[in-house]
């Protein structure tokens, strides 16, 4: 099949414009996303083509931003709102996580809340600390919510659209280091190509080891898959593209057929994704575990400015190569 | 809209002794046990200010408010037997039992809820009065904030944004005066709250006696009509609460200034004291009427609680689980899958 190269950024532009070309109730709003044709571009040339109706330039409001998409999706809308990164959805925590995420609990079912948030995500380029974070799993904590992360464009493009069609809120979070990336993207996809919520995928077939990672964390691992590969080792890259719900089945089968792992994320160790998985791992797979479950993140501390001291406490595909080895 | 005709009034004292009637019985209930729970914040004493502003009101507007909540359901109609079964957790209640107090709603009644975060149902409100501009309809959306809220940060952005997308909202700050224990004078730089509306630009109506439900109602029409034309509109209702901050909060009540304040305002401003004296004033003689609007509250809530009682208790796995998700097609699950909730 014929497929070209194409940037994250432009899939997820293309997937945001046709569900708005798609479904009337469908509209954009957060801060620069219309006349600054949005700060990552992904919303660029929509306030052209939809008109200020449907793409709504924000104040730099988080909390109302948060807010205003659960009750508009809650009347009828299909609010797709922007942060403008993660780090300032901490200020909309309270309208995500205990407004839309539950809305529909407390009321035993009475509202739908059809909402997607989008967020840019991730550490470096000097960003410093308050601007670097890849949060994901404190998002993905709370019941009620669904967490999509993806790490290529043909999957942000089928993510994206699943999960402004679904009736259920989603945080769905575009790693900035991936947006400019190109992979490739078929030609002749289909508008409904959408991949299901909670489906995650093998992105590297392998036998020794099991790989397991989301977003950036999955570029990471292929790269020290290739690199184990020259040593011999044969490494099982899983991406599990959403966080929540986790497609534990896909990481049972790959472990059980390896019974090693390593988890890589690029958010920080304490209480994360990689604690998680390990711990499932290790109460659901204990009889086909052959070596400890090992987990590589980033350094348990701020993130510096000073360019070598943040590379230091970003993961890298060394480090993970180095858990491989430790547990082989 | 003109002012309101006997019918209208005599049909807002059965809404005022009815939320009175309920909430007392539910004060008593609580000190019986026989509602649980730490949460239960009574409208006793603030009810011509939901009575005479929801009048000015069609069946297509909506209505939102934070966790005092029972008077404005029981304003729009909800049926008592399924709030009161909310207030003790029971499978009948209007939430099934999974929202409690905090937390009635009606679609039916386009209610869109009580809610439990200070200011957090702010955002909510904006976001349906956006629905209704976006897909052109005049419906309005009436928004009731106790004062303590207006110190948070979503009642600042919320109203800001109904500000610059002209979103057809009523901001009805119902300003008893207090936050939780905290005097207004001592929480907020600028004590007439309705000022802080007007700093985003929003057409402000003022402060209002709020125990006097014709006041209530006149300034509320006004504040409909140029809602529904134009954008948000701000009201402060000045009223009083007669049962503290909530039921498990009763250091604030006993505290003894506030004892003789709460007399005070129960001998001279009590709002279903002055419907009465107005109705009266207007069209004479109508205590056989308001009697029987009395004794029906009484039965009305009797049964409510009867039927609260006797409701069951949810207590299966499956309905702790369920409604956690809409069910979807969209979704990918195994048995293996983890977080994706129960259909």
């Amino acid at each position: 099949m014929a497929a070209r190269n194409v940037a994250m950024r432009e899939a997820i532009r293309r997937a945001l414009r046709e569900e708005m070309q798609r479904d009337e109730n469908v509209f954009v709003m957060g801060e620069e996303v219309a006349y600054w044709q949005g700060t990552h571009r992904v919303t660029r040339g929509f306030l052209e083509e939809f008109g200020e109706r449907r793409v709504r330039d924000t104040p730099i409001s988080e909390m109302a931003i948060g807010g205003v998409a659960v009750g508009a999706a809650m009347a009828g809308l299909r609010p797709v709102a922007e942060f403008m990164t993660i780090n300032f959805a901490f200020l909309a925590l309270d309208a995500i996580a205990n407004h839309a995420a539950k809305v529909r609990y407390f009321f035993d079912g009475m509202f739908k809340v059809p909402l997607v948030y989008r967020a840019a995500s991730g550490w470096g380029n000097q960003a410093t600390a308050s601007h670097s974070h890849a949060p994901e799993p404190i998002f993905a904590h709370f019941p009620g919510l669904y967490v999509g992360c993806p790490s290529n464009s043909l999957d942000a493009y089928g993510m994206l659209k699943a999960s402004i069609r679904d009736d259920n809120p989603v945080l769905f979070t575009e790693s900035i280091a991936l947006y400019p990336k190109p992979s490739p993207m078929p030609d002749d996809l289909d508008e409904d190509s959408l991949i299901p919520i909670g489906k995650g995928d093998i992105k590297r077939e392998g036998s020794d080891v099991t790989l397991v990672a989301y977003a950036r964390g999955v570029d990471w691992a292929l790269q020290a898959a290739r690199n184990l590969a020259r040593d011999g080792v044969d490494a099982e890259v899983v991406d599990l593209r959403w966080l929540r719900p986790l497609d534990m089945a896909l990481v049972y089968d790959s472990f059980k057929k390896t019974n090693r792992c390593v988890i890589v994320e690029e958010s920080l160790p304490m209480y994360s994704f990689g604690g998680e998985i390990a711990a499932l791992l290790q109460e659901n797979m204990f009889d086909y575990m052959d070596a400890p479950i090992k987990r590589v993140a980033a350094e348990d501390v701020p993130l510096p400015y000073s360019k070598e001291i943040e590379l230091l406490a970003l993961p890298n595909a060394q480090k993970v190569v180095d858990a491989v080895k430790e547990i082989l | 809209m003109g002012s309101p005709d006997k019918n209208m009034l005599l049909d807002w004292y059965r809404q005022m002794v009815l939320i009175r009637e309920f909430e007392e019985t539910c004060h008593r209930l609580y000190e019986e046990k026989r509602i649980t729970g730490v949460y239960l914040h009574l409208y006793s004493g603030h009810e011509a200010s939901g009575v005479g502003s929801m009048a000015a009101l069609r069946k297509t507007d909506h209505v939102i408010t934070a966790y005092r909540d029972h008077g404005i359901a029981l304003i729009l109609g909800m049926d008592p037997k399924a709030v009161m079964a909310e207030m003790m957790g029971k499978k009948t209640g209007s939430s099934g039992g999974k929202g409690g107090s905090m937390h009635l709603a009606s679609k039916d009644h386009n209610f869109w809820g009580g809610y439990a975060i200070v200011g957090g149902h702010l955002p909510l409100a904006a976001g349906i009065a956006l629905e209704a501009r976006y897909n052109g309809k005049d419906d309005v959306t009436m928004t009731y904030v106790g004062d303590g809220a207006t110190n948070n940060g979503y009642f600042h952005e919320s109203l800001n944004m109904s500000a610059i997308w002209d979103l057809p909202v009523i901001w009805i700050i119902e300003n008893n005066g207090y936050g939780m224990g905290t005097e207004v004078e001592r929480a907020s730089g600028q004590t007439e709250l309705y000022r802080k509306a007007e700093a985003y630009g929003i057409k402000s109506f003022g402060r209002v006696d709020a125990q006097n439900a014709l006041e209530v109602y006149a300034v509320a029409s006004k504040a409909v009509e140029y809602a529904r034309e134009n954008g948000p509109a701000v009201i402060e209702h000045v009223t009083y609460r007669y049962r503290g901050h909530g039921v498990s909060d009763k250091q604030y009540d006993a505290r003894e200034d506030m004892s003789a304040e709460l007399k005070e305002w129960m001998a001279t401003r009590e709002p279903i004291k002055i419907l009465r004296d107005c109705i009266e004033e207007m069209h004479g003689d109508v205590s056989e009427m308001l009697a029987r609007h009395e004794a029906d509250a009484k039965r009305i809530v009797a049964e409510s609680v009867k039927f609260a009682e006797s409701s069951e208790l949810p207590s299966s796995r499956q309905e702790l689980l369920r409604n956690t998700y809409v069910p979807s097609e969209l979704v990918h699950k195994t048995a293996q899958s983890i977080g994706a909730g129960i259909d």
